[in-house]
């Protein structure tokens, strides 16, 4: 007999095997979850959670789908929150403006309490990369930020209403497009075929009978 | 964290690893591979599909659960759903979310149509949010498109829709200039140059990542492009059934709250279904790496209205899921880890198969591995290949995990296992459908203005897909449907609608004696305990 532990949803007891997930905990004990679960491997942010575990004040957050149950936690999902995502054209921004102080000015009132960097179940450098977006280093907030999965555990502690999340893809938005280094390959490529330089090789290929198409592909040289 | 037995088996694959480093095993011959595909694919397996009892791909396999559902009635049977009274009126309906729906509602928005999205969960809740490895493209000089064309329908048994490979390949080069354009960070050198890998099948290194958020990354720039672009996004609303008119062209789709359960009607000139996979409805009993909406609901949609399916008998079991602990069981292990040098090994250490060859040969090798050569190593969940990931930090210098395959590094660490030391357990997992609705060059289906891009539609991939060839997929067709989806509704007159389609396949049901006692689509996996059909299936459902 596998070994239980109690968990508490929403404060109500529930027994559930110690070696599952938070998430799958939840659907042992009856559930069927429309909220608050998503990828169930770790990337969509779905499944923000909060909990704390009895007798302690600690506050811990987690991804539901990564986290393994605990005995004695108390746990409650936020599948929402409600972060504010604001609109702009990606366009029209240029990386010398001072664009953070345009669409996300509330991050210069951050405190610099560390709440949000000690909420973040990818354990990323969260103030970290605020601090780099008020200083419109957007390049080093991309990639303090670059695995961030959006789930908002970083906002529901933050004092100053800050929605990180959206302010580290904007910093990366801006850093695919306009930072990182162009890459002359692709544009000439894209050039290439617009100009049907592979129209006829493509044609002739795509025309070829099964056979011979077997009879390349099963000889075709293998790049190094 | 491992058990002694483990522990042992990696003592000798420890011992084997330095001549392993400078060796690579030799790629299996035509034959050899089909070989080992019919004795050990999970496709070959007969007793795992039932024939199709109705409709135009009556008389072909399935595997038997989407059959139940194919030979399921809709919810809306025998409802009286108003159709007159219309909740939501748009020229281009997307139903899904993830990669392929949000990259049509860009381009529909930019030929100038009114666009909405509907989704049964969040947008970018989907698969293109999990994809880790990468997005294929021939962009460098000693590559071609006709070169990824020849890997593509090669990989796919030259089975696929020629046209819609040469589409995939000739715009894929476009798709990663967009991306990037869009803000996508690509893994790039100094002089901007894209760090490309090899995948399964490649005979070129045209992988492109973004570290092994791949997906990931492109998923939260598309999303939010649509955000910006204030394209209205309907969330925890599915699609539950498409609605046509008297001409017999679709015209819309009833759709469901699923939080209210309130029905509702949208009315639309042109619908495109990006619906996505099939991985939640646990084919043969396979884990799966697949997001928790993955359960073939744009199949069904499309086959009730009279859309003919290809390749619905194709399944891609991803060859390393991680095969244990439990809480991540099933969960992909990018393919990209073979591609930065990790092989697959046995419980005596030995590299029994070149660890890129293509993803169902890699995945029969591993079956045939534990099943029929008995040569796996035991784990409490049972037997499984070592992923030799310490091979990429020997190869590649330290760090290279850290700074490559981060997400992978971070998953197993949450359970004690530091990959850079030791090896992983790996065993395939159910990943993607390779067949669905078939499509045309427009991404049309059979019906007028049913548009179907992603995963969800069928021939781009043949009969199996290839590494980096899904996410490009989804954003080659995914644009495509929504230009075409554009065009279209300038020109459409709807008709009065109706579902009697509805009925129709009710009563064909009805006179083939099929009554399996369900309602389909599913719309979510059964997973809560007093709901569980899955039981003996004896895993958790991570």
């Amino acid at each position: 007999m596998e070994k239980m532990v109690n968990v508490y949803f929403y404060g109500k007891r529930y027994s559930v095997p110690e070696s599952l997930t938070v998430i799958a905990a939840w659907e042992y004990a009856g559930y069927t979850l429309k909220r608050g679960v998503g990828c169930r491997n770790g990337f969509c942010g779905a499944c923000a959670t909060i909990y704390r575990i009895k007798g302690s004040n600690e506050l811990h957050t987690c991804l539901a789908c990564q986290k393994q149950v605990e005995d004695n936690m108390y746990i409650a999902s936020i599948p929402f929150y409600p972060q504010d995502k604001r609109v702009y054209n990606i366009n029209d921004l240029k990386v010398s403006d001072n664009i953070m102080m345009e669409i996300y000015p509330e991050i210069y009132s951050c405190i610099g309490c560390n709440a949000c960097t000690k909420a973040c179940p990818q354990n990323l450098n969260v103030m970290q990369y605020i601090a780099y977006a008020q200083r419109g280093e957007f390049e080093k907030c991309a990639n303090e930020s670059f695995d961030c999965v959006m789930c908002g555990c970083c906002s529901t502690r933050c004092p100053a209403g800050i929605s990180h999340p959206y302010v580290g893809l904007l910093a990366r938005r801006l850093t695919g497009k306009y930072i990182a280094p162009k890459s002359e390959h692709l544009e000439k490529r894209v050039e290439e075929i617009a100009e049907g330089k592979f129209d006829e090789p493509m044609k002739e290929m795509a025309s070829l009978p099964t056979e011979k198409l077997q009879e390349l592909y099963n000889n075709r040289e293998i790049e190094k | 964290m491992y058990t002694e037995e483990m522990l042992e088996s990696i003592k000798k694959v420890e011992a084997t690893r330095p001549e392993r480093l400078h060796t690579e095993p030799r790629r299996l011959t035509a034959e050899e591979k089909d070989e080992l595909l019919r004795q050990w694919h999970p496709d070959y397996r007969e007793d795992a599909f039932d024939t199709i009892q109705i409709g135009p791909n009556k008389g072909q396999k399935a595997p038997k659960q989407l059959a139940e559902l194919l030979h399921s009635n809709s919810r809306l049977y025998g409802m009286n759903i108003d159709l007159s009274r219309v909740d939501y009126d748009t020229d281009v309906l997307i139903i899904g979310g993830g990669g392929a729906g949000c990259s049509a509602a860009i381009e529909a928005d930019n030929g100038g149509a009114k666009v909405m999205i509907v989704t049964k969960l969040r947008a970018g809740d989907a698969n293109t949010m999990m994809a880790e490895g990468g997005i294929q493209a021939a962009d460098k000089d000693n590559d071609s498109p006709v070169q990824h064309f020849l890997d593509a329908y090669g990989g796919g048994h030259f089975a696929a829709k020629r046209e819609l490979v040469e589409q995939l390949v000739m715009e894929a080069p476009d798709a990663i200039k967009w991306l990037n354009e869009l803000g996508v960070m690509f893994d790039k050198e100094d002089d901007g140059t894209m760090i490309t890998t090899h995948g399964g099948g490649t005979s070129r290194k045209r992988m492109h990542a973004c570290k092994d958020y791949s997906g990931a990354e492109i998923m939260r720039t598309l999303r939010d492009e649509v955000q910006n672009r204030q394209i209205p996004i309907i969330e925890f609303t599915s699609a539950v059934e498409l609605i046509k008119d008297d001409k017999g062209q679709v015209a819309g789709a009833v759709l469901l709250n699923m939080e209210t359960g309130d029905y509702l009607v949208a009315r639309a000139k042109v619908v495109i279904l990006a619906t996505g996979g099939a991985g939640r409805l646990h084919y043969q009993n396979f884990p799966t790496s697949n997001h928790y909406g993955a359960t073939a609901d744009g199949l069904i949609l499309a086959y009730r209205a009279g859309a003919p399916l290809l390749y619905q008998d194709t399944i891609q079991y991803h060859p390393t899921g991680a095969a244990f602990p439990s809480q991540i069981q099933g969960a992909l292990v990018t393919e990209k880890v073979r591609s930065l040098g990790a092989q697959l090994v046995n419980k005596d250490g030995v590299a029994y198969l070149h660890p890129l060859e293509t993803r169902d040969v890699s995945a029969a090798g591993i079956i045939r591995e534990c099943k029929g050569r008995h040569e796996g190593v035991t784990t409490p969940l049972g037997d499984a290949i070592w992923l030799d990931t310490p091979m990429i930090e020997e190869l590649g210098g330290a760090g290279t995990i850290e700074a490559r395959i981060p997400a992978m590094l971070r998953m197993f660490l949450q359970y004690g296992i530091d990959m850079r030391k030791v090896p992983v357990p790996v065993y395939p997992t159910q990943h993607y459908q390779n067949g669905g609705v078939e499509i045309d060059t427009e991404c049309a289906t059979s019906i007028d203005n049913l548009l179907v891009a992603g995963e969800c539609s069928g021939g781009v991939h043949g009969r199996n897909r290839l590494m980096g060839n899904s996410l490009l997929d989804v954003i080659v067709f995914g644009r495509d449907a929504g230009k075409s989806a554009a065009k279209r509704a300038a020109k459409v007159e709807l008709g009065t609608p109706t579902l009697e389609h509805v009925a129709r396949y009710a009563a064909e049901l009805e006179a083939a004696g099929i009554h399996t006692g369900k309602v389909s689509p599913l719309l979510l996996p059964k997973y809560a305990r007093h709901a569980r059909e899955y039981e003996q299936r004896g895993f958790q459902f991570q």
